[in-house]
């Protein structure tokens, strides 16, 4: 194990992926020579790129691409064209990784996420398959306000064919992107930007992945189930150590996984705490939260001892100034506030 | 270097020239092709003497085209009478984009991706025209297992990567494929086929500057029919010279003629070895016209086009145009093509007729294939 932060575990997956397997390149804007916006591709430009013009054309156009490499590709502005083309480069057997400079620009390449990527394998009858992975910073981070702020991961998690997670600790970050990496489908990895600078202990073996689909028990309890994914699992502990001085023990789930989604590991939780809670940063109307809330109500009906409680994002586009977009986040006061609600 | 860098300033003067130079390289061609207005493009040119493949392979290529049209208006048919459903669009009166180009390319190793108007490319790169058939019919028989349809047929064995729905959107996959190439140091070549509508899709002009900034070998050729559905070229393209759009992008461009397959088994030739050898892209506009409606369920195509129109294209149909070239040339008499004819409209029926024996997907079929380690939550 090394201590290490969120960001430099994703950038270990990636190191340790593209050396294992040449198929596997990086793409994205200024992620090369500028290192990417929040610094997660420092070095890769360096290591993986001694031959900056290895997939030059010869004359009569060096300079075009002075700098831009092969596994580390520096792109324009176009992520549209971005996802489509490595989605193409994916059907032939390359592994890309696309880096968003934020998720909501993912936006922009939803007809290449949705209608391509995620339908080719279907569309196909199994002939091709996508082995893609989007990845970039998804939620709020400081004051970014409304147009860099977006929780995606619930739009992303609503489409068959893709496989969304959202990793809330270095380790997890790691073990899951070296998965994402190894996986022959489209997969949506967000990591909180509120995430970069958290440490935390990272497996040093190589070989380790942790596989989708499996929920993480971040901390045991008995008498409620908080139930979170990405940033909002740190919330979630924050508020069952208050909780725990009202004498609450609460279980902090950690989702990690969405699609697919572990859900035995939920319910199980729900079945020995009667109670429970659904965190999550997106807007609450309609976000992911709001799935995982309606499969326990249904499932786990008559194991629960209260109505299952939600906490989520303000449905308001994410204000600018500090004191308002504090108050669209949800914090563990505001989880105090649901499980006392939900009583 | 002459070259007034003012109009450049930020790129500096060397690239001007060089950009100037590529752009001008066909010069005469170019500058007679820039003034060609649209009643010119019809008139297509009259046959070659200097024969563009063996005898043999003309023959045959006279065979495939027949073949096409046969086929497609078997599937037509099938539309008609049910055993279709969706969207359906035939490649009728366009047959030498397909038969010309595809027959240059290495097939099985050059990567092709096109739209919706899909049959002809899986038919002349010689995927199982029974699959193809079953495929348009829902049937398990059919390479996507009747998942796919008219608009989505795939055969990743003759690296034909469809068969797309959203007008546009595959020219991006196509620019990765040919950077998948280039990665891998192949000399494979994407031919990346599009309509004259697609060509005002964002997308389109995205892939255009990523794959003309990286120099990958595509081809992207624009079947130029006129029509994007209903919507003639003149009112939908600012410009509707739609080859230039390849200038601001760094690649070579030309306007072709799509009518003539002596034509296209000429340029093709000559532009594909071009992108090979040296990982030229290239757009190519090719014009052509589409003898049907836009689909098969445009049933009134005089909403947008005149009969007259109609009729003077149909005169001088690729297919036609061919034969004379065969017939002068002597390369087949007229009843050796009439014989050739009825043998490819009998092989179409029995196509149509084995297909039509190949049972739907079973129900379960609904949840494989979505992904490729695992099915989603069955009744969710
Ligand atoms: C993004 C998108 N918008 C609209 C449509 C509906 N549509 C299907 S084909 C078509 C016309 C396309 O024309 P063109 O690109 O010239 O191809 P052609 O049909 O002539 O081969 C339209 C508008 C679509 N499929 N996708
Ligand atoms: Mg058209």
């Amino acid at each position: 194990m090394t201590n290490m932060t969120y960001r430099d575990a994703v950038r270990l997956a990636m190191i340790e992926e593209m050396d294992r397997d040449q198929n596997v390149f990086i793409m994205g804007e200024d992620i090369g020579k500028y290192k990417g916006t929040f610094r997660v591709t420092d070095g890769l430009f360096e290591r993986y790129c001694q031959e900056p013009r290895d997939w030059l054309v010869e004359p009569p156009h060096p300079e075009i691409l002075d700098g831009v490499g092969r596994r580390v590709i520096d792109t324009p502005i176009t992520e549209p064209g971005i996802v489509g083309m490595a989605t193409g480069a994916a059907m032939t057997g390359l592994r890309p990784i696309v880096e968003m400079m934020t998720m909501s620009f993912s936006i922009l390449a939803l007809d290449q996420i949705i209608n391509h990527a995620a339908k080719i394998h279907y569309m196909t009858g199994g002939q091709i398959s996508v082995p893609l992975v989007i990845r970039g910073p998804g939620g709020a981070a400081n004051q970014l306000s409304a147009q860099h702020s977006h929780s995606m991961e619930g739009w992303y998690a609503h489409v068959p064919g893709l496989k969304v997670v959202a990793p809330a600790t270095p380790n997890c970050a790691k073990g899951m992107l070296k998965a994402a990496i190894r996986d022959d489908n489209p997969v949506i990895f967000t990591e909180n930007p509120g995430l970069y600078s958290m440490k935390g202990d990272v497996s040093d073996d190589v070989d380790e992945i942790i596989p989708f689909g499996k929920a993480r028990i971040a901390k045991e309890g008995k008498d409620i189930s908080l139930i979170a994914y990405s940033r909002m699992v740190n919330v979630s502990l924050a508020a069952a150590e208050l909780l725990a001085a009202d004498g609450i023990d609460a279980e902090v789930v950690d989702v990690r996984s969405l699609l697919p989604l572990d859900t035995e590991t939920i319910y199980n939780s729900v079945r020995k705490t009667h109670r429970a809670v659904v965190v999550y940063e997106d807007w609450k109307s309609g976000g992911f939260g709001a799935e995982i809330a309606a499969r326990i109500a249904q499932d786990c009906f008559d194991d629960l001892d209260a109505p299952v409680g939600r906490v989520g994002g303000l449905n308001v586009p994410m204000p600018y100034a500090r004191v308002l977009e504090l108050q669209c986040i949800p914090n563990e006061q505001d989880v105090l506030a649901e499980v006392r609600k939900i009583g | 270097m002459t070259s007034s860098p003012e109009v450049f300033p930020a790129r500096g003067r060397r690239r001007y020239t060089r950009l100037h130079w590529r752009c001008r390289s066909k010069g005469a061609a170019d500058a007679a092709l820039s003034q060609i207005s649209r009643s010119d493009i019809r008139v297509a040119k009259p046959a070659q003497k200097n024969l563009p493949a063996s005898p043999a392979e003309l023959i045959s290529y006279y065979r495939e085209m027949l073949f096409i049209r046969h086929f497609e208006e078997k599937c037509n048919l099938a539309y008609r009478t049910g055993k279709a459903g969706g969207y359906l669009h035939v490649y009728i009166g366009m047959e030498p984009l397909v038969v010309g180009w595809l027959n240059n390319i290495r097939k099985g190793h050059d990567y092709v991706i096109t739209a919706y108007r899909d049959h002809g490319h899986a038919l002349v790169l010689g995927s199982d025209p029974v699959a193809t058939m079953a495929e348009i019919m829902g049937r398990s028989g059919g390479q996507s297992r009747g998942k796919g349809g008219s608009m989505h047929i795939y055969d990743i064995d003759k690296q034909f990567y469809g068969g797309w729905g959203i007008v546009g959107g595959h020219t991006a996959l196509g620019g990765g494929l040919a950077m998948a190439a280039k990665y891998r140091k192949e000399d494979r070549v994407t031919l990346c086929y599009l309509g004259d509508g697609a060509a005002n899709a964002g997308v389109f002009f995205e892939t255009l500057n990523m794959c003309g900034l990286w120099q990958l070998p595509i081809i992207f050729i624009i079947e130029n029919n006129l029509y994007a559905m209903g919507t003639a070229l003149e009112r939908h393209a600012a410009d509707p010279q739609l080859y230039k759009r390849g200038f601001p992008f760094n690649m070579k461009h030309e306007r072709v003629d799509g009518h003539d397959l002596v034509e296209v088994l000429n340029h093709s030739k000559r532009i594909i070895d071009d992108c090979r050898e040296n990982s030229q892209p290239y757009l190519i506009e090719a014009m052509t016209y589409r003898n049907m409606g836009h689909g098969a369920a445009d049933n009134d195509r005089q909403l947008y086009r005149t009969k007259e129109e109609e009729d003077e294209y149909m005169k001088r149909d690729c297919i036609r145009l061919y034969e004379a070239f065969l017939d002068s040339n002597s390369i087949l008499s007229r009843s050796e093509m009439e014989k050739i004819d009825a043998e490819e409209l009998d092989r179409a029926e029995t196509i149509y007729e084995e297909a039509d024996k190949s049972p739907f997907p079973d129900p379960e079929q609904v949840y494989t294939d979505v992904y490729t380690d695992m099915t989603p939550e069955m009744g969710h």
